[in-house]
């Protein structure tokens, strides 16, 4: 539990990764996802509850949690005034390298994460994907064994965005443990073993991307209704198509439906728009996003825990 | 990922050894910033050489303490001391700034030696404080200033210079953790020296001052370092003149640097 005055980020988080996973940490703004995060980095102490990494316990082993973790916060912290590779060989120093182990191993990650062009630059110069980058490199200079990462793919362009996910890909291959934070329900689909769904400092769900999907219940089919369409005649077009409740949006101008095998009805929608003769601008399949995981999730599940423990590469 | 070939020359990641790599590579940081931003270095040096050509040019004509034949002598100890406490001033901004941006959040979570970074960033102060004394003395050299009292003693002044300015270093890094916000640590800063340089022996004899400042400026430190400094150039330095200097930084040091350690280790982003 964490508290910041009379906020409580955290309250009744009860999660556990296991060694060599990765664990996707999703939530909106101010779930208490960076919390989370730093509490097991060593950056907060915890109000009450435990929290361990490699089954060492944050509170009463701070040195020892730092010597095995990596971290990469959500706004990236390097200096500006030192190069890329200055940088890189500065953090290798401080985490017990040696001067050419500092400096082989800065050599590797600005190569690992495209940064070799940009490495004699001042870090000043970076575009906001290349600060993000040289940050997640910092954080992997000394090959820790659990890895936190907080939203490590905001601002980055789609290219630098597959490049990181698939190097977390290999570092989780190669057995490193992994939390990272994200906002994007895509991004743990792809990455997590398990995701833990975070709001208001509390657990709503917890599980693999595909019992999480099946909870929000597959994808969604959204109709934009043509000028003059009424979206309740479109909706009871639809009646009986999708899995749960059409909902009509705010503005009166969409309809949203949950439907379980998302493209094999299209053709039955096309021809029951046919019949009724009811016009609609676009349509799309969608996946679940976010918000859908929200709005399915928030209040329904969680019996909020109160036991209130983060284990960090536990062993299974 | 690739896999390393390079031995694995770890360091032993604790005790004394530990603490000195420690501060030598954030004494590196701060130095390599140091060079890397080309104005900084063009005002951090335009500055000292400034107050030096300022003071004697625009004020030596006015003041002429007793017992010195040029104002240049007099007043130098007391630029020295001007230029490095404005100097320690941008320590308070760098650790604010380090705060800011989350750079000590990274420091925080590595398996370093937390005092390094206050100590490697005051280190690093020395050595520029050493730099910028030889510079002001080059200039002050240039016109007309001189040592009075042999070789010794004016190493003796640097040193306890470097010293003073050690104490202002750790000073200014404990305002940067307290107020956070660099711009306010900029301006906190300047509002901490320049009270205390004006109201010390700095630019003009305390005699000249009305009776109760007089007071307040016999115990201000500056005016205790900056009397002993003074002994050291002009000669006639009696150890009774540098003791209550020495006491006073290593008072100041021994209360600052723990406070700011303790400070830091309880110090988070935002
Ligand atoms: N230092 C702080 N002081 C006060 N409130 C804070 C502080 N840090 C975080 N909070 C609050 O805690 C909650 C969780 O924040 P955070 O962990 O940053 O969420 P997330 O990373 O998921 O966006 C928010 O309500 C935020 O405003
Ligand atoms: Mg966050």
């Amino acid at each position: 539990m964490k508290r910041f005055g009379r906020v409580t980020a955290l309250g009744g988080v009860d999660l556990a990764v296991p060694a060599g996973t990765v664990l996707g940490l999703l939530g909106p703004n101010g779930a208490g996802k960076t919390t989370m995060v730093r509490v097991l980095a060593t950056l907060l102490p915890p109000d009450a509850g435990r929290a361990t990494v490699l089954g060492l316990d944050v509170a009463t082993r701070p040195g020892a949690v730092r010597r095995v973790i990596g971290v990469s916060g959500q706004y990236a912290a390097v200096d500006g005034y030192l190069t890329g590779r200055e940088n890189l060989r500065m953090i290798g120093r401080l985490s017990g390298l040696g001067r050419r182990s500092a400096r082989h191993r800065a050599e590797e990650l600005l190569h690992e994460l495209d940064l070799t062009d940009a490495a004699a630059r001042t870090a000043r110069t970076y575009s906001g994907g290349m600060r993000r980058r040289l940050d997640v490199a910092a954080s992997l200079v000394a090959r820790p064994r659990v890895l936190f990462l907080d939203e490590p793919t905001t601002g980055l362009d789609p290219r630098g965005r597959l490049g990181l996910w698939r190097l977390i890909g290999q570092l989780s291959a190669e057995g490193t443990t992994v939390l990272l934070t994200t906002q994007y329900l895509e991004e743990a689909d792809r990455l997590a073993d398990s995701i833990v769904v975070l709001d208001h400092g509390v657990v709503i769900a917890m599980g693999t991307a595909e019992q999480l999907k099946a909870q929000v219940g597959g994808d969604r089919l959204e109709l934009q209704a043509s000028p003059g369409t009424d979206t309740h005649a479109l909706a009871g077009a639809m009646a009986g198509l999708g899995t749960g409740e059409a909902t009509i949006s705010a503005d009166d101008s969409r309809v949203v439906i949950p439907v379980a095998h998302g493209p094999a009805i299209l053709p039955e929608v096309a021809a029951r728009l046919a019949r009724s003769g009811l016009r609609v601008s676009d349509l799309a399949l969608r996946r679940p996003s976010l918000d859908d995981v929200f709005l399915a999730l928030t209040g329904t599940s969680a019996a909020p825990s109160t036991s209130d423990t983060a284990t960090v590469g536990s062993r299974r | 990922m690739t896999a390393t070939v390079a031995p694995r020359d770890r360091v032993r990641m604790a005790g004394p050894g530990w603490w000195l790599a420690n501060v030598a590579t954030i004494t590196g940081r701060n130095l390599h910033r140091l060079v890397r931003v080309p104005t900084l270095i063009a005002f951090a040096t335009a500055q000292p050489v400034l107050f030096v050509l300022l003071f004697t040019y625009a004020w030596g004509g006015a003041v002429r303490p007793p017992g010195v034949a040029r104002y240049i002598d007099y007043a130098l100890p007391g630029i020295w001391v001007l230029a490095i406490a404005f100097g320690a001033s941008q320590t308070g901004v760098a650790i604010a700034d380090d705060l800011a941006t989350g750079m000590i959040d990274r420091f925080r979570a590595l398996p370093m030696t937390r005092s390094a970074v206050l100590a490697g960033r005051t280190t690093a102060d020395a050595a520029r404080n050493l730099f910028v004394l030889a510079l002001m003395t080059g200039v002050a050299t240039a016109i007309g200033f001189r040592f009075h009292a042999g070789a010794t003693a004016a190493l003796a002044a640097v040193a306890l210079a470097v010293a003073v300015g050690l104490a202002f270093s750790w000073i200014f890094a404990m305002l940067g953790l307290l107020v956070r916000d660099p711009e306010s640590a900029g301006i906190g800063g300047l509002l901490a020296v320049i009270p205390l340089i004006f109201t010390s022996s700095t630019f003009v004899p305390v005699a000249t001052f009305p009776g109760w400042l007089q007071a307040v400026a016999k115990v201000n430190p500056i005016t205790v370092t900056v009397d002993a400094l003074r002994a050291l150039c002009l000669g006639g330095a009696a150890p009774t003149q540098v003791w209550p200097a020495l006491a006073w930084i290593g008072g100041l040091l021994a209360v600052t640097v723990p406070a700011a350690v303790l400070r830091y280790r309880r110090t988070t982003a935002r």
